[in-house]
């Protein structure tokens, strides 16, 4: 086994998840419908490291979290927390592993229980997953986490609909960190939050991920603060990886046509260059993933795309510039 | 909560009864007929005896008046058909009977079908599912007049297992059949209420968060979906609560139980007026009393909406 294999935290292998949505036709005959939400990712997450997961909406990005941690079904292939295999266990068997991994959603008060107080919703992962915990120690683990987070301590007896989105979202960190997980899964965690709140909750997420050693995967369509947080990035487009690189690598030196058309999209702050810049605008809509296009996914609207697309599947495999950069595509 | 209190009696629950009061006293008089109107040729000066000692001889407006002097004392005035009874007397006779039963019938029904709303949800659309639900929709929409009979055919007639009708003060035997018609309609609403409810609850973003910490599905119906779940079943449960108790009617009928039901029909068809009025106040002041309490529950269960 070699060094790199070692240190990994979470090994995903050809993940798939497909949902059902009805049939072609309303005999019950007819072929069953599938949309393949995410086909065929894989990527090795090593502790510490933050992986950042890019891409328009619909690109799967969402599936592919929420089947990591269990809230949608893995369709095939295989994801490995610290050796052990999660895909297909049974929810019994879920539980222990709970204490390593967490998730972190997107609108931050619908996330939380409107009927518990602040105090009960961060310590229930605690009373649940190792109910030996004495009611003291709750205590303690509480205070901790919510000093941690940047909670005062009287707000422990008050309830959601009395915060911020930006407490809120304190209050679901502070929920994930309760059981000193290895891996937070961060889906659009700042995306519902004012810009000015969006930094603090990032750079609190920054704080804990050096102190605490956790390995983060965060999932934006906001490319600034991917760029920021991430030591690498995974471009997602209908549920397959583009390109997946260093976060300083994949923007300065992007490869993949798909990647470069997301990163010319993003206005840079200075006038006399944001009027100079050439944008490139991707030509009709996303694809729909219950029946997508032949060969590479991406070929539909793809300015490079040549005959070959359409009948090649491009495999993810390392660029030519060498590193950590893989990217798939014909052209490169 | 006091001031809660105080201001629902004096602000709404008063109005509201005196209003219903009010157009009740008329509306009944309204009716064609009286209470005597029935009995043969009495002498006139017997009528007018009897139409004295029951104030008919006054004018609307004073019987009126001098009904609302009594109300306020507590006295509902004398039965008109039952004449050596009070409506109180009559009232405090029959609604420990009708309670029994209602009270017996709405436990059975807020468990069963709370039972089978949640689980008819938590298997969606398979057909367990389709099964609850096909016999609750049978159960909103089959008479009770109609499962009164077929229900003491069977088990009255046929099996020889249950008396067909008679109350014996409640003894247990005598309460499954009428218990089991009356809850009948209520297991069926209210299963269909909740089954709707606890899915939309359980699509919710904050059921998503609970099972992302890594808690049991059982846990989480327990502690996270079944308090927001129910607020649509508690509103329905106070007038519920109210209607079982007093609404009876058919039931009672049926199978001869001296309850509010049994009062509530001979008063309308005899033209008690006492009677009626105070059985529409009985209700009346349930009904407010109920609906307040549900106002309560709700305040408790979520405390977005707890009273200020």
């Amino acid at each position: 086994m070699s060094q790199a294999q070692d240190q990994a935290l979470l090994v995903v292998d050809d993940l798939h998840v497909h949902f059902n949505v009805g049939r072609e036709s309303l005999l019950p005959w007819s072929p069953p419908r599938l949309l393949k939400a995410v086909s065929g990712v894989s990527f090795t997450l090593r502790a510490g490291e933050t992986l950042g997961i890019v891409g328009e909406s619909g690109c799967g990005k969402s599936s592919l979290a929420r089947a990591l941690i269990g809230l949608n079904p893995v369709t095939a292939g295989s994801v490995k927390l610290a050796g052990r295999e999660l895909a297909g266990l049974p929810a019994s068997q879920w539980r222990p592993l709970r204490s390593e991994m967490q998730m972190i959603f997107q609108d931050p008060l619908s996330s939380l229980n409107p009927r518990m107080t602040i105090g009960e919703i961060i310590a229930e992962p605690l009373r649940t997953l190792q109910p030996s915990l004495s009611r003291v120690d709750v205590k303690h683990e509480l205070d901790r986490v919510m000093a941690r987070v940047g909670l005062l301590p009287n707000v422990i007896n008050r309830y959601p609909h009395e915060f911020s989105g930006g407490q809120c979202q304190r209050v679901g960190i502070a929920r994930a960190l309760i059981v000193r997980p290895k891996l937070i899964i961060c889906d659009e965690p700042v995306s519902a939050l004012d810009v000015s709140i969006q930094a603090q909750v990032i750079n609190l997420l920054v704080d804990l991920q050096k102190d605490e050693g956790l390995a983060l995967i965060f999932i934006a369509h906001d490319l600034a603060v991917v760029r920021h947080i991430s030591d690498r990035v995974m471009v997602m487009y209908l549920g397959k990886v583009m390109e997946s690189a260093p976060a300083d690598e994949l923007f300065s030196r992007p490869q993949h046509p798909y990647t470069q058309a997301l990163l010319s999209a993003v206005p840079i702050p200075d006038p006399q260059r944001q009027r100079s810049r050439v944008i490139q605008i991707l030509e009709g809509d996303l694809p729909s993933p219950i029946s997508p296009p032949s060969g590479c996914v991406f070929r539909t609207r793809c300015p490079q795309a040549f005959a070959d697309c359409a009948t090649d599947v491009p495999e993810l495999r390392e660029a030519e510039c060498g590193g950590a950069h893989r990217l798939a595509c014909r052209r490169h | 909560m006091l001031k809660f209190i105080l201001r629902r009696i004096l602000l709404e629950a008063l109005p509201t009864l005196l209003i219903l009061v009010t157009v009740t006293f008329f509306l009944i008089r309204l009716a064609p007929g009286g209470p005597f109107s029935a009995e043969i040729d009495v002498p006139p000066e017997v009528k007018a005896a009897i139409e004295a000692k029951y104030r008919l001889d006054q004018s609307l407006p004073a019987q009126y008046f001098g009904y609302l002097a009594d109300l306020t004392r507590g006295d509902f005035g004398p039965s008109f058909k039952y004449k050596d009874f009070t409506v109180n007397d009559l009232v405090n006779k029959a609604m420990p009977v009708s309670f029994r039963l209602g009270v017996t019938a709405f436990i059975i029904a807020v468990i069963l079908g709370v039972g089978a709303g949640v689980t008819a949800a938590l298997r969606q659309n398979t057909w367990i599912d389709y099964s609850v639900m096909g016999v609750a929709m049978i159960g909103v929409v089959l008479p009770n007049f109609v499962l009164a009979p077929v229900l003491a055919l069977i088990f009255a007639i046929w099996l020889k297992l249950l008396p067909a009708g008679g109350w014996d003060g409640g003894r247990a035997i005598y309460m499954v059949l009428p218990v089991a018609v009356l809850c009948q309609h209520y297991i069926s609403v209210i299963a269909r209420i909740t089954r709707g409810s606890m899915i939309e609850v359980l699509g919710s973003p904050f059921i998503r968060t609970a099972r992302a910490k890594g808690l049991p599905m059982r846990y989480i119906v327990r502690r996270h979906a079944l308090k927001p779940a129910m607020l649509p079943v508690i509103s329905y449960l106070g007038p519920a609560f109210v209607g079982i108790i007093t609404g009876s009617v058919v039931v009672e009928t049926f199978f001869g139980i001296p309850g509010i039901g049994q009062l509530f029909v001979n008063g309308a068809l005899n033209r008690d007026y006492p009677m009626v009025l105070g059985l529409t106040i009985l209700i009346g002041t349930l009904m407010i009393v109920f609906n307040a309490i549900v106002d309560i529950v709700y305040g408790l269960i979520d405390p977005r909406i707890r009273i200020k």
